[in-house]
């Protein structure tokens, strides 16, 4: 079997810089030594891979998940869909896709979750899918609310869904959220300002994509997601004594 | 000007926030039942061969304090360095492992396999070792880092020899407690700061 090739070194200037003084956690949970760079292995260009057989019927159905097909969540109704690419512009297919998000009123059914917006007995606010042969995948959701949170003194989060991947291998690993077009606290937020080049945050903000809304049922928002890409060359020279 | 590439570019890191464990440990976040069968709950199953090991530890932040609310994944290959899916590969080792700090305590709590040396493109094998991929409110990109074993050699392995300040090499290794109990301890910021990678 031929080596598909190592990873291609992350670029780090489209993400986050661990420390973001003005999101105040990040000040003393971010490393002040810089990372080890170094090409990866196995360890990095391996990863977990699930089948169908763990993902049920409604695991991508958000207003009914919770309920158990019961009984619809209350909120917006929406459609999130896009594809998962690497970045050589090839489609991941068969790859996992997880979300989670508070409900319509901004809570999140979670232990430690205390904002007054009262829980949803028909939603639970976590979905998952694999993506298809053209690295497509969707959700149907509901639109979750915005939310205050402790950070400056008034603080407030944009509407987002969290989003958590692999690709087909470790060192590909994302976490990131999704925004919605045309929500005026992403420009206020300190996590999405997180993200240094405004180009950048933009790729984060889905537009509403009327083309895939079912009339009298839900909108849709169009979100793709870019992994890290392989990089393949016929001349691998390899460092001596290393 | 200049022909133009067909490349893109990475979709940017948001932080997990505070609740990334509804997303991926529903029943941890105190949700179970939520999935048919949950990810990542154990990287092996019962007849998994090899060196049954437990890995304790905490993840510091700059002050000294234990998160409460971090989440580790782990990812490894089986006793005999082979991963989930190459050929030969013990089916009885799935390498996935979900865990998190404990909400209480900040204490965290890896039982797995020892798992085996594992081949590179360098001259030299990698040493035994544990990949961690770590996330929590704070965090803006997941930290990368490894759990390489006290007791066994190290010496060859061409990651931790990238490492020019050679103290800083033991904050990548497990010290052992007891027979199979190790601990391994993780410092975000600060004296002591665990090595992270770019890899």
């Amino acid at each position: 079997m031929s080596d598909p090739g190592p990873l291609v070194p992350r670029n780090r200037a489209v993400h986050p810089p661990a420390f973001h003084a003005d999101y105040k956690t990040s000040i003393t949970r971010s490393p002040n030594l810089p990372l080890l760079s170094l090409e990866s292995g196995p360890s990095e260009e391996t990863g977990p891979v699930f089948g169908h057989d763990k993902i049920g019927a409604l695991d991508n159905n958000l207003i009914l998940n919770w309920s158990k097909g019961l009984a619809p969540a209350i909120g917006e109704r929406i459609l999130m869909h896009g594809r998962v690419l690497d970045e050589n512009n090839r489609p991941v297919r068969g790859t996992l896709v997880e979300i989670w998000q508070a409900n319509a009123g901004g809570r999140y059914r979670h232990k430690k979750d205390t904002y007054l917006a009262p829980l949803d007995p028909n939603f639970g606010g976590c979905g998952r899918t694999l993506t298809d042969d053209d690295g497509r995948y969707q959700f149907l959701t509901i639109r979750p609310g915005a939310y205050p949170w402790p950070n400056h003194g008034n603080d407030w989060r944009p509407m987002h869904i969290h989003v958590s991947l692999y690709g087909h291998s470790f060192g590909q690993r994302l976490i990131t959220q999704m925004y919605f077009e045309g929500d005026p606290l992403i420009e206020r937020c300190a996590i999405a300002a997180s993200v240094r080049d405004h180009s950048h945050l933009d790729r984060l903000v889905a537009p509403l994509d009327m083309a895939s809304a079912r009339p009298h049922d839900f909108l849709a928002y169009k979100f793709d997601i870019v992994l890290r890409g392989r990089r393949q060359t016929m001349f691998e020279n390899r460092p001596e004594g290393m | 000007m200049a022909q133009h590439l067909n490349c893109l570019y990475e979709t940017p890191s948001q932080t997990a926030g505070p609740f990334v464990h509804i997303g991926l440990m529903p029943t941890y976040a105190g949700n179970p039942n939520c999935y048919q069968q949950e990810i990542g709950v154990s990287p092996i199953s019962g007849e998994a061969k090899g060196e049954f090991i437990e890995i304790a530890g905490c993840v510091y932040d700059g002050t000294g304090w234990a998160l409460r609310d971090a989440l580790i994944e782990s990812w490894q290959p089986d006793a005999s360095g082979k991963f989930p899916g190459q050929e030969g590969a013990d089916p009885a080792v799935s390498g996935l492992c979900r865990f998190a700090t404990d909400a209480v305590t900040g204490e965290f709590l890896l039982r797995t396999i020892k798992p085996g040396p594992v081949p590179s493109r360098f001259s030299k094998p990698f040493a035994p070792h544990i990949s961690l991929w770590i996330v929590a409110r704070g965090i803006n990109i997941g930290l990368q880092t490894r759990i390489y074993f006290e007791d066994e050699d190290n010496s060859q392995d061409p990651l931790l020899a990238r490492i020019e300040q050679r103290p800083r090499v033991d904050t990548l290794i497990a010290k052992k407690i007891e027979d199979g109990k190790y601990r391994f301890d993780i410092r975000l910021q600060g004296e002591g700061e665990t090595v992270f990678l770019d890899i």
